[in-house]
């Protein structure tokens, strides 16, 4: 089985996300770039059908070289090659666009994404790969097994847990739960040392047109004053909740 | 032309957030004039709709749409829209209903946008607000293809009764039929889920241990809200991941956010502060939650909660 595993660089869950330029573009001095957790739940899954069925894994990254240390940090945990699409990422249609034209050159049963990236939020990247490729597709996906060409996938639904059973190729957007945050792979020495021999390539992207354009950005207002209840007065919250607040 | 919008429903029930769709689309009529259409899949209950403004309705009675498949709604709402020329489609920012955007957004050839929080601050070019960096801000969007898939953000623009006396329609319709099966649904049927819950109550390590969530689901009870937790919580097993919120578990926007014994770590915040009201129970005044909340209490959560959860009934007990 061929795995495609395909990671956003983001910037770290603790950052103070700043704007410059007017506002007009993100502030990135001072960040820090991690895999996007929810691919680090997907990518940690294809290690498990690496180990167990000897399934190979690819990683895959559209941007600038800044997001080369993701894609070491991916062989590290234990992908086989890297690609990284040497394009500056601008909309999901254009990303999708993208990878969707490196993995209809590469044949792959599985391919991996992320529910959605914490930086952008969009949640239809791999959606768009789907109707493009024609693959199956399963988001908020929370289990996966696979035996010979099918395969049997968990999705969260509102209050609950939906199964479904498809036939390969098959995308699925991943989730915490599709493997546990205690099982994540976190890369060793050894690791390391073998990504710095394994297959590193950078193709030129060739521009997609977007759909969109984000131009300016703006934080949410500081919230006004707190108001403080005393434990020993809880009908003044309930007043405030019910009166002022107008939620009960 | 005009502006579709996909109403869900579940057992005959639409749901608020759809009722939320339908007023977005009705305040964006007014602004580029095209009738609002509303798309409905096996439900029979139409007439709450009428409250809220739609021209028409397509409704569409399909045994083998029985079952949510996003490949087969997404190739049904793509046939609408394209029967009615949709230039706009709005739905909510529910998990199935982005699901099927992304499909839809393809065969459409339209852009879609998710975790919108406003009407367009100007119709052309097409540009509205959105929520991002999982809601530690918001940026405007310029949309420049000619059809556009909007997602509504939860509680962003709220309802707005409008009543109207639509034409009702029923299609007949053909789609290719998906090969994802769906082989179980499970869910609890008791208990409220976070994406529709008007009040979540929350609570987090401070709990000591699952055995001491008693105090947190008897006031979830009391209010009908659903209850959530932090990270660590449901990394170490006491709740189901299921409830977990935050910047990388499901994001919160509902009308009441209550966190008990929760810190308020950026990723906590980042998460559930789109909520119009919060509320934080803490025994450290210190809390980075008391920086974001609305109303606090500096308290033990074992003796606030109870008692407050008492307070609470006897409230609605007056109040009835
Ligand atoms: C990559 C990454 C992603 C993350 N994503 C998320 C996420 O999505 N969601 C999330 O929640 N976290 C997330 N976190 C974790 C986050 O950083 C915090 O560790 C977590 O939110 C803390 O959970 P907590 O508030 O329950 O626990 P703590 O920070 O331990 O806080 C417990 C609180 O309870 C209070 N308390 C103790 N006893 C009592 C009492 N008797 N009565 C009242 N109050 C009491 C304490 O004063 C304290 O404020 C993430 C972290 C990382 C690194």
């Amino acid at each position: 089985m061929k795995i495609l595993v395909c990671i956003s660089c983001v910037p770290d869950t603790t950052s103070k996300i700043n704007f410059k330029n007017n506002d007009t573009e993100f502030d990135n001095s001072q960040i820090q770039y991690i895999i996007n957790p929810n691919d680090e739940f997907g990518l940690t899954r294809a290690v498990w059908f690496k180990e167990n069925d000897g399934a190979e894994i690819d990683v895959v990254s559209v941007g600038l070289d800044n997001n080369d240390q993701i894609l070491r940090k991916a062989l590290a945990i234990g992908a086989d090659s890297a690609f990284r699409i040497n394009q500056e990422a601008l909309d999901s249609f254009q990303v999708a666009k993208l990878l969707s034209a490196h993995i209809s050159n590469n044949n792959y049963d599985l391919v991996i994404a992320g529910r959605e990236s914490i930086d952008y939020n969009g949640g239809m990247v791999p959606g768009i790969i789907a109707e493009i490729l024609n693959f199956n597709y399963v988001t908020n996906c929370v289990g996966l097994e696979i035996t010979d060409s099918s395969a049997e996938i968990k999705r969260e639904i509102e209050g609950g847990v939906e199964t479904l059973t498809c036939k390969l190729p098959l995308i699925i957007g991943a989730q915490k739960g599709l493997v546990e945050e205690s099982d994540l792979k976190i890369p060793n020495m050894r690791g390391i040392m073998q990504a710095r021999q394994k297959p590193f390539e950078i193709i030129q992207g060739k521009t997609e047109e977007t759909k969109t354009k984000t131009f300016k950005f703006e934080k949410p207002e500081s919230n006004k004053e707190i108001k403080l209840v005393s434990p020993d007065n809880l009908d003044e919250l309930i007043q405030y909740l019910h009166n002022e607040a107008k939620v009960i | 032309m005009s502006i579709l919008v996909y109403i869900e429903s579940n057992q005959n029930q639409i749901k608020k957030s759809s009722f939320e769709s339908l007023s977005y689309a009705k305040k964006l009529s007014k602004l580029i004039s095209l009738d609002v259409i509303a798309v409905v899949i096996n439900c029979s209950e139409l007439a709450p709709l009428s409250d809220f403004g739609p021209d028409k309705i397509i409704s569409i009675n399909e045994k083998k749409l029985e079952t949510f498949n996003a490949h087969n709604y997404a190739d049904v709402i793509s046939n609408v829209s394209k029967s009615v020329s949709a230039k706009n489609i709005i739905i909510s920012d529910s998990i199935n209903c982005k699901y099927l955007a992304s499909l839809l957004s393809v065969k459409l050839d339209a852009a879609f946008v998710s975790n919108v929080v406003s009407l367009p601050n100007s119709t052309n070019p097409f540009v509205v607000k959105r929520s991002t960096f999982s809601n530690k801000a918001f940026c405007d969007i310029e949309i420049n293809s000619e059809i556009r898939i909007l997602s509504i953000s939860k509680n962003s623009i709220g309802l707005n009764e409008n009543k109207s006396e639509p034409i009702i329609i029923n299609p007949d319709i053909n789609f290719t039929e998906s090969k994802l099966t769906s082989e179980s649904i499970k869910v609890s049927e008791e208990k409220v889920s976070i994406e529709d819950a008007d009040v979540v109550v929350s609570a987090g390590r401070g709990l000591k241990g699952p055995e001491n969530w008693n105090i947190v689901e008897d006031l979830a009870k009391t209010l009908n809200a659903a209850t959530a937790c932090s990270k660590p919580v449901s990394d170490m097993g006491w709740r189901p991941h299921s409830e977990h919120v935050g910047q990388t578990g499901k994001p919160v926007s509902t009308n009441l956010y209550i966190a008990i014994g929760i810190s308020g770590a950026i990723q906590h915040l980042a998460g559930v502060s789109s909520s119009k009201v919060k509320v934080v129970i803490n025994n450290d005044p210190e809390a980075p939650f008391f920086k974001v909340a609305d109303y606090g209490i500096v308290g033990d959560a074992f003796e606030v909660v109870p008692k407050l959860n008492e307070k609470l009934k006897a409230f609605q007990a007056e109040n009835n």
